[in-house]
């Protein structure tokens, strides 16, 4: 399964646990508008440590938020990789 | 300390300020009155729907009422009778009759108009809310001399104060103090608007002094309309403040400031770090001051004139002058990290969770032997609740458990994750061990 279907899994599995109604997740919608709260955003960043190994938030050299969908997937296929 | 003053009303006296709502802003220097009700010498539950007529009922009611219980917004209305009897309250004040508790006077706050207001004539006793973990929160008293005690000189002219803070709990309490304190304008943020609506009002404001909570911090680095702030000091207190929030602010805002404050509702402002690295000095335990700090068994202790002085009609706070503020720190070379709190204590966002409290949920589930609930560290909200198991497992019941979790949790206690264990640690003393 590709980085991109396991986050966008995720982001659905959360949304529909937390009772939240996602706006659409196109590549430039902004994370913020999505329907989803921080602690949302906070519960799928520990799923996805656990399921892909990686925390890009915590191990990234470059301090970085990501603004968009685009840019989370961005930044989870790039640790991915590394 | 040019602008130490017996009273609020005193402090602002003269200046030009305002508080700015996101639907109406209040001017300071014609504030009037903005109660009618006479409530010399009164205990006063302060209950109000919008921050502004917190703010409004403090400055009318400080140096008058004989105390003011603060109630933070998400206090349930089954634990007011307890609080009620404990501080002996004789008047609610709201803005809003809706806000009235049975059986006690109500006195309306309004926006100001002209008028002079009750003469301040006693010290008033301020008591706050814990940031609560389970059950019935306790009440801490402070007065306005140590709630201050932290806040030093005139300000920068034009300081505009931000805060995404709720200024009805402590470190929203210590903005709208510095503000007013220092003849500044604060801008209070609204239960209903969303991070970038609120970002977008504080470009708008021209906000200069920006305060919040790592998880606040985070949240706003997501957001776009970051880009139409342009502050000249940051801040963060309420949570440990990790390396990558501090780089994240450095890297956004270059050549602003950002500083991290330790506060507690019970301990006040400890100390303030301003090299822009997570932790404090080791040096600052040697340093002399009114505030000292020691760490015995591997806790923060502060000894300070800014700390409460009682849990109201409760448990002693301080242990011959100190207070335990239940923060581990490490030390490595020369500087202190924080380690998470005894007791297990977690803090998810600035919220504090008693793990027991999670764990009777889950153990009150018929298939369930045994569970330890922890805090896992997490870059968006500093920390999240974890759940380990041990039951026998079956296909449906870690859906069960967590519709359990939801019925009888608020979201930020229900576990993100859940794991089956086959058994628990338990201490040499037979309890459960809380560090795995």
């Amino acid at each position: 399964m590709s980085v991109e279907t396991i986050v966008r899994g995720e982001f659905e599995a959360v949304a529909r646990e937390q009772e939240k109604t996602l706006a659409g997740l196109s590549d430039d919608t902004v994370l913020l508008e999505s329907g989803l709260d921080s602690l949302c955003f906070a519960i799928i960043v520990a799923r996805l440590e656990d399921r892909l190994g990686v925390d890009p938030f915590t191990a990234s050299e470059d301090v970085y938020f990501p603004v968009t969908m685009g840019d989370f997937i961005k930044f989870y296929q790039d640790a991915a990789q590394g | 300390m040019p602008r130490r003053a017996e009273n609020l009303r005193a402090a602002i006296a003269g200046g030009d300020a305002a508080l700015i709502g996101r639907e109406r802003s209040v001017a300071l220097s014609a504030m009037g009155r903005a109660m009618d009700a006479d409530l010399t010498g009164r205990r006063i539950l302060l209950r109000t729907s919008d921050q502004l007529f917190a703010a409004l009922a403090l400055i009318e009611l400080d140096g008058v009422a004989d105390r003011i219980v603060i109630c933070p917004p998400d206090v349930k209305p089954e634990h007011l009778p307890s609080v009620i009897e404990c501080a002996g309250i004789e008047a609610v004040a709201g803005e809003d009759p809706a806000l009235a508790v049975e059986g006690l006077r109500f006195a309306p706050v309004h926006l100001p108009h002209p008028g002079e207001a009750a003469a301040p004539s006693r010290k008033t006793e301020w008591v706050l809310f814990t940031s609560g973990t389970t059950g019935i929160p306790k009440m801490v008293a402070h007065t306005l001399e140590g709630l201050t005690g932290a806040i030093s000189g005139d300000g920068a002219p034009q300081t505009v104060w931000g805060t995404f803070y709720d200024i009805r709990r402590y470190g929203g309490l210590q903005i709208l103090l510095r503000a007013l304190l220092g003849r500044a304008s604060l801008i209070l943020s609204d239960a209903d608007e969303d991070v970038s609506g609120f970002l977008a009002r504080l470009g708008r404001h021209g906000v200069t002094h920006l305060t919040g909570t790592p998880s606040h911090w985070r949240r706003a680095l997501m957001s776009p309309a970051i880009a139409g702030i342009v502050p000249a000091y940051l801040r963060l207190s309420g949570e440990t403040a990790d390396q990558a929030v501090l780089d994240a602010l450095k890297a956004r805002f270059p050549g602003v400031p950002v500083g991290h404050a330790y506060a507690s509702t019970e301990a006040g402002v400890g100390f303030e770090v301003a090299d822009g690295l997570e932790g404090f000095p080791a040096a600052y335990l040697d340093r002399d001051g009114p505030v000292r700090m020691k760490v015995v068994d591997g806790t923060l202790r502060i000894r300070s004139p800014r700390t409460a002085s009682e849990y109201v009609g409760g448990a002693a706070l301080l242990d011959d002058g100190w207070v335990d503020t239940t923060d581990m720190v490490e030390r490595r070379g020369d500087r202190y990290y924080f380690a998470g709190r005894t007791g297990g204590i977690i803090n998810v966002g600035g919220l504090k969770i008693n793990p027991e409290e999670v764990e009777a949920v889950i153990n009150s589930h018929a298939s369930v032997r045994a569970s330890r609930v922890s805090g896992r560290r997490n870059p968006i909200m500093g920390a999240i609740v974890v759940a380990e198991i041990v039951a026998n497992d079956n296909a449906t019941l870690k859906d069960e458990i967590l519709a359990l979790c939801r019925e009888k949790l608020p979201p930020h206690k229900v576990p993100a994750t859940l794991r089956f264990v086959e058994k628990l640690e338990l201490t040499a003393g037979g309890k459960l061990s809380r560090h795995a």
